[in-house]
């Protein structure tokens, strides 16, 4: 075993020590909690040190040169039942410089953000791009971009979450685990990660972009345990991480969205009310462990969003990144069914119900900014049209490739010293444009399960095959929930799925699920997106039952 | 296609600033550190870690290098303690002003913590073994030698018109551990991790290999290429089987790579867990399966961070000494995973965090293994596993990069990848026979034949 088998056997909160290497938190230096409110290196500072690297790359030859100076700061507070197992605060600052020269790339980091550090590394990276240029087969040809001059863009946050005392997040954790168990949890693990990213980019096309990025991401665990019969059974928070502020803990009626009558649960969109969600988790787990097991076969399935944002970003999200059609990823995350010979064809992905579309831009989400991390503005664009595949995800040099001018502003480097490249935007299905409640969508349902959250996943290196489980089901019989089912997991093809999709709710039931840690490329870099959707309809789903002896 | 994505070399600049091999301090030179950050301290106690690493990588995909990169890092994190209160600060720089700047940030952040009621007192002296998980030859790899392994991989590929998506990365590393009750430990290592992924230009064969050590004049890039080279230009043209029981063949990457059935098993041994009731380790009315038998009698698996084919360290991130352990001895339960505090609080003795298993096997190759088959499936690769009920450690994965139907002993034909569900205590009850282990992910696993696995899905994936 690896030390990243350490971590999985461990836990989160095994210590401090290991955090900077938990995914999603950016290598750091653990520090005092207040120090992450002390403001970093001023404008005016960030713009002297990033014009010695763009000098001093342009200097030693380079053609194109970008820098960016991050400080990224992480904190995260881990309990379980009526305890506090870990706080941890981190910070990581420093510059990575990026060129080319040759028509070649080369990338150089370091965390001596002085005009002599930094114009070393722009000096390391071009040295880096000519000594590769001996072995490139094609010049980098990267689509136009303007320079924007001295720009910023902060995340719309309400309440910066560092500013808020530890002891309020710990009193917030152990109150959610207490409802959890008086509800009849035997244990609880709550969790709030807060992420935020101070990045400053600027290009020698001219930009100079300072950008603020907060990320916020409430979680539990709770688990009921009969140790009568042995069995136990676990349901997740059905929260979801987010592009907002401290504002997201405060629950608002008008954030709740309620699943189909007699299902009982409870959806969030803006605000998440993790004491509400955690007495109802509780008593959930507790109602699996005397559900019925489902009888295996076909079944409409009407899948919530919190559940639906995995699908989509395993079905629609990675096999449109444009690096992975075209093999870069074959030894690892793999290739993709929908390369350009298969678009070309034009073959429906997805029933007419089926419009999907990528942005950087939706307020609230993980994927939102104002410039990517090559100085690109962000933007919305079509991947898949009335359930015919458009587009593919893709920056400044893989524009070319499908014939276009411009990046589609999804470029992304998880901190200072790794290298930036294409990563997954915010991925999101459209809401139905007519109205289409969820109750009046089950009512239709004849035999059907009704599942929320995302719980088990698992998908082939080319996108085809699936398996998907979730947090809790519910029998649909006659369009009437008559009750919770169990062993639940959904196998189906891609293609097949997306065009089994029958309706999709309208846009009172759109909301977000999020991914705090996708991972990509070798060595492995993580990214957060999130993924809109309303509920929405799949029929005749292939169903298997999950149940084993052993 | 006109295409190009364009290679990014990459590089940390601490290199920048550091000689090549300033991130591997020795144990003089480490303890020196850590002595002087122990004196800083005033706190009840105060345990210190400084680890270093030098690491260089290479990827390639579509025969043509994509990246490389190479970083030196040295880091060190002091833990300060107050009662049951705990602080942990870090630093990259060593200078007197520095450390004792760290030591006293360590300091207010336990004062300002809340107290740990699972608090553990520092260990105290150990005796620890002799590591062996360094090779000198490992620690001098260039940029040059990925260049050519890479190099190597892509030439063999493409004289092929096969298409080679590979990545390699080695690195030596340091650990050092010190404290106020007299603990002091430091360990060195090496590794060498390589995967190759090849492919058939018409995207209906693909093969795979992936090995890793800790000496680097045991790799060849060209052989594993070759092996991967042979499975991709064999698995052209996969013929469909319906999904059902069969008996399967797994090779070991199909065991332990991608976080596989075995690693899986291995990390659900944990004692809290199961004396919690939320375990398959879990005993109906309370307790735990520790002695039970659960598996085949050939099962046995044990750690030993002296194994000459995959050693580990010596000692785990607390400093407790890491010595053989059998966790399962034909098919008996023999230890579970005891931390410090749950050791404590169940009267049992503390079990250090391994850091390799091995697992005992016979003398059978792969290929003797495919003889002795009347029919069956020949899996090369297991992929994307994911738990789906850990009441049972049921998984969910697929088979990828080579998967062969093999009948009267010898391979008939290519077929098409399946999805599985299965687990792991399930496969090892039903087994057929054991193979020769070989080193994978820095433990020892041997190809196992299994009956009745069960496959639940075709897949189109190739």
């Amino acid at each position: 075993m690896k030390r990243r088998d350490f971590v999985g056997i461990t836990g989160l909160a095994a210590g401090a020590l290991w955090l900077p290497s938990v995914p999603g938190f950016a290598a750091g230096d653990a520090v005092d909690p207040l120090r992450l409110l002390e403001p970093g290196p001023d404008v005016a500072l960030k713009k002297r040190m990033a014009d010695a690297a763009l000098n001093a790359a342009k200097a030693a030859g380079a053609t194109y040169a970008d820098v960016r100076i991050g400080r990224y700061l992480n904190q995260g507070v881990f309990t379980r039942e009526k305890q506090v197992q870990n706080i941890v605060s981190t910070e990581s600052y420093g510059a990575g410089v990026r060129v080319i020269a040759n028509g070649t790339w080369g990338f150089a980091s370091t965390n001596q953000v002085t005009e002599a550090g930094i114009a070393k590394a722009a000096q390391l990276a071009v040295q880096i791009a000519k000594a590769n240029s001996k072995v490139q087969k094609e010049q980098v040809k990267l689509a136009p971009q303007k320079g924007f001059g001295e720009v910023e863009w902060k995340a719309p946050i309400k309440q910066n979450a560092f500013e808020v005392p530890i002891k309020d997040k710990v009193d917030l954790l152990l109150a959610t685990n207490a409802k959890a168990l008086e509800n009849g949890a035997s244990f609880v693990n709550s969790v709030l990660f807060q992420v935020n990213e101070q990045k400053y980019f600027a290009s020698t096309d001219g930009s100079y972009i300072d950008q603020d990025i907060h990320r916020i991401f409430p979680t539990f665990g709770v688990t009921v345990v009969d140790r009568a019969s042995g069995k136990f059974r676990s349901r997740q928070a059905l929260s979801s991480p987010m592009g907002l502020g401290y504002e997201y803990l405060t629950p608002k009626a008008e954030d709740k969205v309620a699943g189909p009558q007699g299902s009982g649960v409870i959806g969030y969109k803006y605000s998440y009310d993790m004491l509400e969600d955690a007495a109802l988790a509780a008593r959930q787990a507790k109602e699996k462990l005397t559900c019925k097991s489902v009888v295996p076969g076909k079944y409409d399935l009407v899948l919530d969003p919190h559940h639906l944002g995995l699908t989509i970003h395993e079905s629609v999200g990675h096999p449109l990144e444009l690096d992975r059609v075209l093999g870069y990823e074959a030894n690892y995350a793999g290739t993709s069914f929908a390369t350009l010979e298969w678009k070309a064809k034009g073959q429906p992905y997805g029933s007419k119900q089926v419009n999907i579309v990528a942005d950087k831009l939706q307020p609230g989400s993980l994927g939102a900014v104002g410039y990517d991390d090559e100085g690109v503005k962000t933007k919305e664009w079509n991947l898949i049209k009335e359930g015919i595949l458009v587009d593919y995800e893709k920056i400044r040099d893989q524009a070319h490739i499908v014939g276009q001018q411009e990046s589609d502003g999804c470029c992304y480097s998880q901190s200072w010293q790794d290298v930036q490249f294409q990563r997954m935007p915010n991925i999101s299905l459209k809401p139905g444009a007519a109205k289409l409640s969820v109750d009046d969508m089950v009512k239709n349902v004849e035999k059907g399960i009704y599942i929320a959250g995302n719980g088990s996943f698992s998908i082939d290196q080319q996108r085809y095959n699936s398996q998907f489980g979730g947090q809790v089901f519910y029998a649909i019989e006659k369009g009437k929930i008559t009750g919770m089912l169990e062993d639940v997991a959904y196998q189906t093809n891609t293609l097949e799925f997306w065009n089994s999709c029958a309706a999709v709710c309208d846009q009172s039931d759109y909301r977000f699920a999020g991914f705090f840690n996708d991972g990509k490329g070798q060595p492995s870099q993580s990214s957060a997106v999130s993924h809109g959707s309303s509920t929405s309809r799949f029929n005749s789903v292939n169903v298997i039952n999950t149940a084993r002896k052993i | 296609m006109q295409e190009a994505i364009s290679q990014q070399l990459t590089a940390n600049s601490q290199q920048l600033i550091a000689q090549k091999d300033m991130a591997i301090l020795s144990k003089d030179e480490a303890q020196a550190i850590l002595k002087k950050v122990i004196g800083f301290s005033t706190a009840d106690e105060c345990q210190a870690n400084l680890n270093g690493r030098t690491t260089g990588n290479i990827r390639y995909a579509r025969n043509s290098v994509s990246t490389a990169g190479a970083q030196d890092n040295v880091s060190l994190a002091v833990e300060a303690r107050f009662g049951k209160r705990s602080g942990i600060a870090t630093c990259n720089e060593f200078d007197d002003a520095t450390l004792r700047r760290c030591v006293q940030r360590a300091e207010e952040i336990a004062r300002l913590a809340p107290e740990d009621p699972e608090y553990m007192p520092l260990l105290g002296p150990q005796q620890y073994l002799t590591p062996v998980s360094y090779a000198a030859s490992t620690a001098a790899i260039t940029p040059d030698l990925r260049a050519q392994a890479a190099g190597d991989s892509i030439a063999l590929c493409s004289a092929k018109s096969l298409t080679a998506a590979g990545y390699l990365e080695d690195g030596a590393y340091f650990q050092a551990l010190r404290n106020n009750k007299g603990l002091e430990a430091y360990q060195q290592s090496t590794s060498l991790d390589f995967s190759v992924t090849v492919r058939t230009p018409d995207g209906t064969g693909s093969g795979y290999a992936v090995a890793d050590y800790t000496d680097v004049a045991k790799f060849n890039a060209k052989s594993l290429t070759q092996l991967a080279a042979d499975k991709a230009a064999g698995s052209r043209n996969a013929r469909a089987l319906e999904p059902g029981k069969y008996t399967v063949i797994l090779e070991p990457a199909a065991l332990v790579s991608d976080e596989g059935l075995l690693n899986n098993l291995m990390y659900s041994l944990g004692a809290r867990e199961a004396d919690e009731g939320r375990s398959f380790l879990s005993k109906k009315g309370g307790g735990n399966k520790l002695g039970d038998k659960l598996f085949d009698p050939r099962i046995t698996i044990y750690s030993d961070p002296l194994n000459a084919q995959a050693p580990s360290g010596v000692f785990d991130y607390e400093g407790l000494p890491v010595k053989r352990m059998n966790w399962i001895e034909k098919g008996v339960v023999k230890n579970l995973y005891y931390s410090r505090y749950w050791a404590q609080k169940t009267g049992k003795a503390a079990t250090a965090f391994p850091g390799n298993f091995i697992m005992e096997g016979g003398t059978q190759s792969v290929q003797d293994l495919i003889k002795s088959t009347a029919k069956g499936i020949l899996v090369t690769r297991l992929w994307y596993i994911r738990d789906v009920d850990p009441q049972t450690l049921l998984y969910t994965g697929l088979t990828r990069d080579g998967t062969f139907y093999i009948e009267n002993g010898k391979i008939k034909f290519p077929i098409k990848n399946f999805r599985f569900n299965e687990s792991p205590i399930i496969m090892l009850n039903n087994v057929e026979a054991i193979g020769k282990p070989v080193r994978l992910g820095g433990n020892l696993v041997p190809p196992l034949k299994i009956r009745d696995f069960t496959f639940t899905s075709l897949s189109d994936a190739v």
